[in-house]
């Protein structure tokens, strides 16, 4: 996997998808564990739908503060949940990474804005 | 179940200028905690980006050690900041300050409602309003510019995909779906095509399935005419629904409520006549505005 199409200073945002399970737990857990190790600024949610539902004002704050790397499930249901909530994400400023079948290794090396060691699981 | 409300808590845990870095294993402690309970956390450090803070009430908390942190850079913000030091607190005391903050400022627990309900692909969908007709519990409408939309999000039955089913273009998706393409992949052409996807609405609520329920609750009746028991009549329609529930993933307490074909049809009408009627407004309002002048024209 190569480097993300995304400038440098991309925001990071993790979506925990905690009221289900439907992300593989373990890609879940590797992803938060090297975000929480690395030296990075990031923002993790709980839940994206849940916060789609409500029309939770920060999906607007998310998707209008510029480039931004969104790891959750598949772009087209991410989109739609954006969308949902009026606050659509404009194509070309975001890269959305999908835990439902990508490795977590994989996902972290492109989200990452700058390669941090990892020193394993916590 | 107040859906529709925003959320008005977010956690900071703040690493940047005078405060020291968390222990790496409180960190992650602390941030799987605070998601499984149901919060946004940011974890800031010097240089960093992260998304601005909206209106809602903040809570910053780090290992001040004396200090504080420097106030969050949006000019403007109106909203409640608290800072606590969690100087030496484990994971799980971090999570107790917040649970107290967010008492403390009344504002309700995350997490009380599951989020299953559809989220239309807007690219793909045709505005036929088929799933607004089938569906039974008012989650779809129709917003001010007579597209399709979700609007009740809560009244949607947890684990139930079965509007997708009837949706001719896939367009809709619940992110939550064990498989795809309902659970948002991308739709491929054999999907369309794909029993187990695509079901008509009339081949479900009014052709074979009823047909079928039909004869077999004549057969049912001969059965039971002596006891005129209503409740083997109902498990006799659970056992023929049975096949189909299996197939389309669809609960038993949808399955059995599903409307009748003219239930549907009416439903179908009232849709189109509100429909008709907004477009007819929305075009009284076009006529009724004065003609153009010649300084419209630019002429």
């Amino acid at each position: 996997m190569g480097r993300t199409s995304q400038p440098e200073d991309a925001r990071v945002v993790y979506c925990n998808c905690t009221y289900a399970k439907v992300v593989p737990e373990d890609v879940k857990t590797e992803v938060l564990t090297r975000l929480s190790q690395s030296g990075a600024a990031f923002d993790a949610v709980a839940d994206l739908c849940e916060m789609s539902a409500r029309k939770d004002p920060a999906l607007e704050r998310i998707a209008a503060a510029g480039p931004v790397r969104i790891i959750a499930c598949y772009p087209r249901a991410v989109h739609g949940l954006f969308r949902a909530a009026q606050a659509p994400l404009a194509g070309e400023q975001v890269e959305i990474f999908n835990m439902r079948v990508a490795a977590a290794v994989d996902i972290v090396r492109k989200a990452l804005p700058v390669a941090v060691p990892v020193k394993g699981k916590a | 179940m107040p859906v529709l409300a925003p959320a008005a808590l977010r956690v900071v845990l703040y690493e940047g200028e005078g405060s020291a870095p968390l222990d790496p294993g409180q960190r992650l402690a602390a941030l799987a905690a605070l998601l499984a309970a149901g919060y946004q956390v940011t974890r800031v450090v010097a240089g960093g980006i992260v998304t601005p803070p909206d209106s809602g009430s903040l809570l910053v908390l780090g290992q001040f050690q004396g200090g504080s942190p420097p106030p969050p850079a949006e000019e403007g913000r109106d909203g409640h900041l608290e800072v606590r030091d969690v100087t030496g607190s484990s994971g799980a005391r971090i999570v107790e300050i917040v649970e107290e903050v967010r008492t403390g400022l009344g504002v309700e627990s995350p997490g009380s409602w599951t989020p299953w309900f559809p989220v239309i692909d807007y690219e793909r969908c045709t505005n036929c309003m088929q799933c607004l007709s089938f569906c039974l519990f008012d989650v779809y409408g129709v917003n001010g510019a007579s597209e399709l939309t979700v609007q009740n999000q809560s009244n949607c039955k947890t684990s139930c995909p079965a509007c997708s089913r009837v949706c001719p273009e896939a367009a809709i998706m619940f992110p939550k779906y064990k498989q795809g393409p309902i659970n948002g992949d991308v739709v491929r052409p054999e999907d369309l095509q794909s029993e187990s996807m695509k079901v008509d609405i009339s081949a479900l609520l009014g052709g074979d399935i009823y047909a079928s329920l039909r004869q077999r609750q004549k057969t049912a009746r001969k059965r039971f005419s002596t006891e005129r028991d209503e409740s083997k009549a109902l498990l006799e329609r659970k056992r023929c629904l049975k096949k189909l529930q299996e197939k389309l993933d669809i609960p038993d307490e949808v399955l059995m409520t599903l409307p009748s074909v003219g239930d549907i049809q009416d439903r179908a009408r009232r849709a189109k006549e509100k429909h008709a009627k907004r477009m007819a407004r929305s075009q009284t309002v076009q006529d009724q505005k004065p003609a153009p002048s010649a300084d419209d024209w630019g002429i």
